[in-house]
């Protein structure tokens, strides 16, 4: 697991589930942070026809944090939207899983059931759009 | 012109009191709450998200309360927030064809790999007011199928073997930004959608259906429709690969339109494009009709209808510019309307005089 791929799952986990499922690994450290968190916005970009040059599209809510543990170990997050506590969350396990004594039980118990649900709710989601999936007949003028 | 004035203070703060009150209603019912809204009135909000330029479902939320769901007054107020908010970064362009897909359908092409999706959906519908919603009822959670969609690759891209359709293709160009420099005309494409994308949905929608009405026509075809969950993904210094965010709800329009063709090309559909916040189809539909009709000039066609003239469309097309210059008729203009009053005071005394001096000459000469 990567910090890239850790990151993803984290700010596409809903803070409060977050939160639970951190307290229940009990890894208890204490930090402070170096910047932030703060919101501020992030100006989305599209692709003309979708393939094409980028344009801007507009702007959406973004919250980033960086903290330090106790030793000195860096951590940073950034999720979508105005949730501080949910960027330093983010921060601080990403600290936490740059020792490699925590890194094993944090993509074990925490990131990989993460994403796999993240994957069920995706899947389900999935299931329900194709329930809606139709097939149109071409009628012949006249019939 | 406006001239400024002082005063009016206790007035004013009863009649934001009053406005308040209105906006509470009834103190025996029970309180609207944002979470309401954005879970409730959800096309609203993403209207406001989309016109405002900035994605945040509970602050649009808020402003829908605030503005007693009056949406342009909405769109003010989240656009003035977004002011206040520093920008921290920018994303890597939006990778449609990776969306999660809720709805999916093609008008030009019946068979597409993964198929016609409708998604959640006011189509198809008889438009019948439904009572039952008077009463409260239980509402059925939505069906689902055994299997997941199989894979639903961007129809313009696949089905084109023949190169039928014109291919757009990412010259590498860094796009204008209007929030950073304001836009001068003529606009290239990318401030165009930069600009349609905060476009009131109205004003766009009224324009597109101009074109199809023969103002500018360009027969169009919806050639995708694509709404769903995207991933966002911005640069960050010390990372060597893009970092996730979270995710958004977009829509994306792709239109598919009249050939056009040179001695140096073969010719090709051309094609109008519409991208926009949440779940906003009416609007990227518009949206990509009047892309399409601004591209008149580079395609070589004849400029005859509003929707293909750039300037007029583009600078008329923001809602909170739109109601701002409008609704500025109401601020006292005494000064200035007291100054028009004596030009014509004036005017009339004049034409009064010569009225007097020509009746005198008309008698003057009939008794001669």
């Amino acid at each position: 697991m990567t910090q890239i791929q850790r990151q993803r799952v984290l700010a596409l986990t809903p803070r409060e589930h977050l939160e639970t499922l951190w307290d229940a690994l009990g890894i208890r450290v204490d930090y402070r942070p170096t910047r932030g968190p703060e919101t501020g916005m992030a100006m989305v970009r599209g692709r003309i026809g979708g393939t094409g040059r980028t344009f801007n599209l507009g702007e959406m809510t973004l919250t980033r944090a960086s903290i330090v543990l106790i030793d000195g170990t860096p951590g940073d997050g950034w999720v979508r939207g105005r949730d501080k506590s949910h960027a330093e969350l983010i921060a601080l396990v990403d600290a936490c899983a740059r020792h490699e004594h925590w890194q094993r039980r944090i993509d074990a118990e925490l990131i990989a059931p993460l994403a796999d649900e993240l994957a069920e709710r995706r899947e389900a989601a999935s299931r329900t759009a194709a329930s809606t999936r139709v097939d149109f007949f071409t009628m012949v003028r006249g019939e | 012109m406006y001239v400024a004035v002082k005063g009016g203070e206790k007035a004013i703060a009863n009649a934001h009191r009053w406005q308040a009150d209105r906006r509470r209603g009834d103190r025996r019912r029970p309180e609207l709450e944002v979470s309401q809204l954005t879970r409730q009135l959800p096309l609203a909000v993403d209207r406001v998200m989309a016109e405002a330029s900035l994605y945040d479902p509970e602050l649009a939320g808020l402003a829908l309360k605030q503005a007693s769901g009056d949406l342009i007054e909405a769109v003010f107020l989240l656009r003035a927030y977004r002011t206040t908010l520093p920008r921290l970064a920018v994303t890597v362009p939006l990778q449609t064809d990776a969306m999660q897909i809720e709805r999916r359908i093609s008008a030009t092409y019946k068979d597409i790999p993964g198929g016609q999706i409708l998604g959640p959906t006011y189509d198809y519908t008889h438009r019948l007011l439904d009572f039952l919603l008077l009463a409260e009822g239980e509402t059925p959670g939505p069906e689902r199928s055994d299997r997941p969609l199989d894979p639903c690759p961007q129809v313009l891209e696949l089905l084109d073997a023949e190169g039928l359709v014109e291919r757009e293709r990412d010259d590498g160009s860094e796009p204008v930004d209007i929030t950073q420099e304001p836009p001068g005309f003529p606009a290239d494409r990318a401030t165009r959608l930069q600009m349609l994308a905060r476009g009131d949905e109205g004003y766009l929608l009224a324009l597109g259906y101009s074109t199809q009405r023969g103002y500018g026509r360009n027969h169009p075809f919806a050639g995708e429709i694509r709404q769903g969950p995207v991933e966002i993904e911005i640069e960050v210094e010390g990372y060597d690969a893009p970092v996730c965010i979270g995710e958004i709800v977009i829509s994306e329009c792709q239109m598919v339109n009249q050939f056009s063709g040179s001695r140096e090309e073969a010719p090709c559909f051309t094609r109008g494009y519409g991208l926009a916040f949440g779940r906003n189809e009416r609007k990227t539909m518009a949206m990509a009709l009047v892309d399409r009709a601004l591209r008149a000039g580079e395609l070589g066609e004849p400029i005859e209808g509003p929707a293909q003239q750039m300037e007029f469309v583009l600078a008329h097309a923001d809602s909170v510019e739109a109601s701002g210059f409008v609704s500025h008729l109401k601020l006292p203009h005494y000064v200035d309307f007291q100054a028009e009053l004596e030009l014509l005071r004036r005017l009339r005394r004049e034409h009064a005089e010569r009225q007097a001096a020509t009746t005198s000459t008309d008698s003057g000469e009939a008794r001669a």
